[in-house]
């Protein structure tokens, strides 16, 4: 019986080569042809997101509506009046604080020898005065973030939260309106007191009508994701609090 | 079908009753049980399965005189991984908004049995269009189950359907909660998944006794 050509080892090898050298070419091909149109795409989405938290958006009745990206530029340059980077004592300013990468910022921070860069961005709506903070946190699965709108009183006006990996229909819901909606009106502080906001299950109050309870209805079925939510703001947040409170006086 | 043999439209509508992927050959489970809680993510997973099911089922099925045995499985998930990932770039690049909404099933095609199993025992020994109609075939198949118990867990879980408040507000309590109706939260966990997939295995083989298998 004739021995079958792709049984060959020598075959199998240069198959396996070749397979690898066009693969790989393929891909890093693909991946730089599109990278400026994906980064730009990932740069609008991220003033997309901080409008989003501030209030201004498209929304419908239900679902969740940027400023489309075509507008995006000019209405963020709109409602942003200020981009500040808090590094310790200082504070600049800084057109492109929007760009600072927080994931590499936190890497950076575990030199104490290193002052963390914390972006915030000051924006006016109807003659009201918000500080939208970013965050990161952890999920699930993988990386959660997300944009929280504060106004002078350290009331929250809107937030804005994403998830690269979590549960569809359980953790994934994050970025829907029932679970962000209901951010808007509380406190995250208790009197001079930084406590955040707990997305708890034992709430009780599923209208939220109570919005001194620092406290937020968890989503069903997605403990661990809602845990990471509390987290987040805890540690996000927390780290703008000795700034945000010389706003108040 | 006019349009296809009868062969052929085997390979379509067998997958969908008394050869479907999921309740007879039990193949792609897990992705089964992990987005099932809402119709919609249901929806798109068993499109997103059919795209890449039906394109690598083609192209594996073009090379399926060139690959070498030995290595055969891991020229298959190759090819399914980089078909996947092109897809996920140009998405990202060109529709942004649907590659976000994709983003987490991603890695679950990937990893989908379904596919691997169609490639190695259909694609490997047929050609391009059998396997073209192949793909199709077991990944509506898969969509089905998917789509039944996405129905179910969204339905009898949250009381919506593709986001809609089909019973009435819970909160609010209106419509069948003004009756003390109470979603069934554990609905949403996995292993009610789980269940609802075997209800509907015990209901197709009672109603098609060939299809239980001999001890």
């Amino acid at each position: 019986m004739m021995e079958n050509r792709t049984d060959k080892n020598s075959y199998t090898i240069l198959f396996a080569i070749g397979m690898v050298l066009v693969v790989g070419a393929l891909l890093a091909y693909a991946s730089e042809a599109l990278k400026p149109k994906i980064t730009e795409n990932k740069r609008l989405e991220i003033q997309q997101n901080i409008l989003y938290a501030m209030g201004v958006n498209d929304n419908e009745d239900g679902s969740v509506n940027f400023i489309p990206t075509n507008k995006v530029a000019s209405v963020f340059s709109k409602y942003i009046k200020k981009q500040l980077v808090i590094e310790g004592d200082k504070v600049i300013e800084d057109d492109n604080a929007y760009l600072i990468d927080l994931k590499k910022e936190e890497a950076k921070a575990a030199d104490p020898n290193y002052t963390r860069r914390l972006p915030l961005f000051v924006g006016e709506k109807d003659g009201q005065t918000f500080y939208i903070i970013p965050m990161r946190g952890k999920g699930l699965w993988d990386a959660i973030w997300g944009y929280m709108a504060v106004d002078k009183n350290l009331i929250v006006d809107g937030v804005y939260f994403d998830h690269k990996g979590e549960t569809p229909g359980l953790g994934a819901n994050i970025n829907q309106r029932f679970f962000m909606d209901d951010f808007k009106g509380e406190e995250i502080m208790n009197g001079n007191s930084f406590v955040g906001i707990d997305v708890t299950k034992g709430n009780n109050d599923p209208k939220n009508d109570d919005k001194d309870d620092h406290e937020i209805d968890a989503l069903a079925g997605a403990t661990i994701t809602s845990n990471g939510v509390t987290a987040m703001i805890k540690k996000g947040v927390g780290m703008y609090i000795p700034y945000l409170k010389t706003l108040k006086n | 079908m006019g349009l296809l043999s009868k062969k052929d439209s085997k390979l379509i509508l067998d997958p969908l009753a008394d050869n479907n992927p999921i309740t007879i050959q039990v193949l792609g489970i897990c992705s089964a049980l992990a987005i099932t809680a809402e119709l919609k993510a249901s929806i798109v997973m068993g499109l997103s399965v059919m795209a890449v099911l039906a394109i690598g089922n083609v192209v594996i099925s073009l090379m399926r005189n060139i690959i070498p045995s030995k290595i055969r499985i891991i020229v298959q998930l190759v090819v399914v991984a980089a078909l996947v990932i092109i897809v996920d770039l140009v998405l990202k690049a060109y529709s942004y908004q649907l590659s976000k909404t994709l983003s987490v099933f991603v890695g679950l095609i990937i990893t989908n049995c379904i596919i691997m199993g169609r490639f190695e025992a259909f694609a490997l020994a047929n050609g391009p269009w059998r396997s073209f109609l192949d793909g199709i075939g077991n990944a509506a198949g898969y969509a089905l189950i998917l789509v039944i118990v996405g129905f179910f867990r969204e339905l009898l879980g949250s009381g919506t359907l593709l986001g809609f408040k089909v019973l009435g507000d819970p909160i609010e309590k209106t419509g069948l909660y003004a009756l003390g109706y109470e979603n069934n939260g554990f609905m949403l966990l996995s292993p009610m998944a789980l269940i609802v997939v075997g209800i509907i295995i015990w209901v197709q083989r009672s109603r098609n006794k060939a299809l239980i298998e001999d001890h």
